[in-house]
């Protein structure tokens, strides 16, 4: 994979998906290695997502690599007006490879184009966020172990969620069968649904999770928002019905495990934390082995 | 070829007829295949009446020749359209045109967000369906059907 950008999850055939995974769970037994010390990685987050951008800086900087970039385009040139191109091949002569979170969608594969160094995409708008889903499929193999032949649920908003539609297109090649709970105002798209049926797969809808929980591997929760009802009274009426609380974890599966992209609001209760169920903060921390992997194939070191 | 006693639109001894365009689109053909800024002679009729479709329009553009890549584009506004290669006053080449399976440059992507229309970026399509003309756009991947088509 050496110097190839990873723009949307499908640049990257399966056999190399799993060829990162496997890497990232080498590089969890053993997370500090100086193999990036004679490297440089720009971090550029034309908008911010603290969580996505000190996990990919935590993981350059445990292989010694030096970061250079910035947080928000205000503290930028972009401020000023400079186009992406320029902003892009500018600091390709600073770095060895750029990390980028942008609001626009397509602007990663833009910055591709024009783009001397790799790059990697942390997000372009709502349109993709691939190593959100290879963190996701790795925190999924760990638990399991394995991705084929499992059930697995998506709970809250699978109309919206970038992270959802991505997860979803990825676990089609594994046989997955889907459990699909929201309102009926956030079901998932028909492209989506498109897709597990073209791969020939199953999928199930439901408006309610209760009966959902026993019959899976993997619960994958998404938070609800507000903004994505036009009448709010709807939402009032909706909300409490996708929240997950510690009793509604009695009669899981003993192997299930609950999922959750974060920040969460409310929509899974804190007592849950201390179940044996609970692995959506050690799914953020998997996201720091991933982009280990991902950053050490890319440049070559590995 | 049908006698006429009148040419609405002069006849050219050596060059490209586009025939049987939509009237609605004649300004927009001609702006898509860049004959603004062609140096060439061209003559153009526009509300003309025709037997097959009521109306039409038609470009004739005197010595020149059009590779099929570049006049295919204009199928997505003008699906009738029939190019007609005159050589020596005489039609030497008659054919339709096809939509194609890639579309560049002209279009604009529907989707506010992406960046092409925020960046000086040139756009690319793939052609998803040809019946109902919809363009996947190769950055955000939004598709972009023929009634919203906006043109660069």
């Amino acid at each position: 994979m050496k110097n190839r950008s990873l723009v949307s999850i499908s640049d990257y055939t399966i056999e190399e998906q799993i060829k990162i995974l496997e890497l990232a769970a080498e590089f969890e037994k053993n997370p500090r290695q100086k193999i990036l010390e004679n490297h440089v990685v720009a971090s550029l987050f034309f908008e911010p997502s603290t969580r996505t951008r000190l996990s990919f800086e935590s993981a350059a900087a445990q292989l010694s690599a030096k970061i250079v970039g910035f947080s928000e385009a205000s503290s930028s040139s972009v401020s000023k007006g400079e186009t992406l191109k320029d902003t892009i091949l500018t600091v390709s002569n600073y770095s060895d490879i750029i990390v980028m979170r942008h609001p626009r969608e397509g602007s990663a594969k833009y910055a591709d184009e024009v783009a001397p160094v790799p790059i990697i995409n942390a997000g372009d708008g709502a349109h993709q966020h691939p190593t959100q889903t290879l963190l996701d499929m790795y925190s999924i193999m760990k638990t399991q172990g394995r991705l084929d032949d499992l059930n697995i649920a998506f709970v809250g908003d699978l109309k919206y969620g970038r992270t959802v539609h991505s997860l979803v297109m990825a676990l089609c090649q594994f046989n997955t069968t889907f459990h699909l709970v929201s309102p009926t105002e956030l079901k998932l798209p028909s492209y989506v649904k498109q897709h597990i049926k073209d791969k020939n797969l199953t999928y199930h809808q439901y408006t309610e999770m209760n009966e959902v929980i026993p019959l899976v591997d993997i619960l994958y929760m998404t938070r609800i928002q507000k903004e994505r009802f036009f009448d709010p009274i709807e939402y009032e009426r909706v909300k409490d019905a996708y929240i997950l609380r510690l009793p509604m974890l009695d009669n899981t599966r003993d192997n299930m495990k609950v999922l959750h992209p974060l920040p969460r609001v409310n929509e899974i209760d804190s007592d849950v934390d201390d179940s044996p169920q609970a692995y959506y903060f050690q799914q953020a921390k998997n996201g720091v082995f991933v982009r280990m992997a991902l950053l050490a194939s890319i440049l070559g070191v590995v | 070829m049908e006698e006429r006693k009148e040419l609405k639109v002069n006849a050219i001894e050596n060059g490209t007829v586009i025939d049987h365009i939509p009237t609605q689109s004649v300004f927009q053909v001609i702006h898509m295949l860049n004959l603004n800024e062609c140096e060439n002679q061209i003559l153009f009729g526009t509300n003309l009446d025709s037997k097959k479709y009521g109306k039409k329009g038609i470009i004739k553009v005197s010595n020149r020749f059009f590779a099929p890549r570049d006049v295919n584009k204009i199928a997505l506004v003008a699906p009738t359209a029939t190019l007609i290669e005159i050589r020596n006053y005489k039609v030497a080449k008659k054919k339709v045109v096809v939509i194609p399976n890639t579309v560049d440059e002209f279009v604009k992507c529907v989707n506010p967000n992406c960046i092409t229309n925020h960046e000086d970026v040139v756009t690319h399509f793939r052609v998803i369906d040809k019946k109902d003309v919809k363009l996947q756009c190769l950055y955000c991947e939004k598709t972009t059907a023929k009634d919203n088509f906006t043109f660069k």
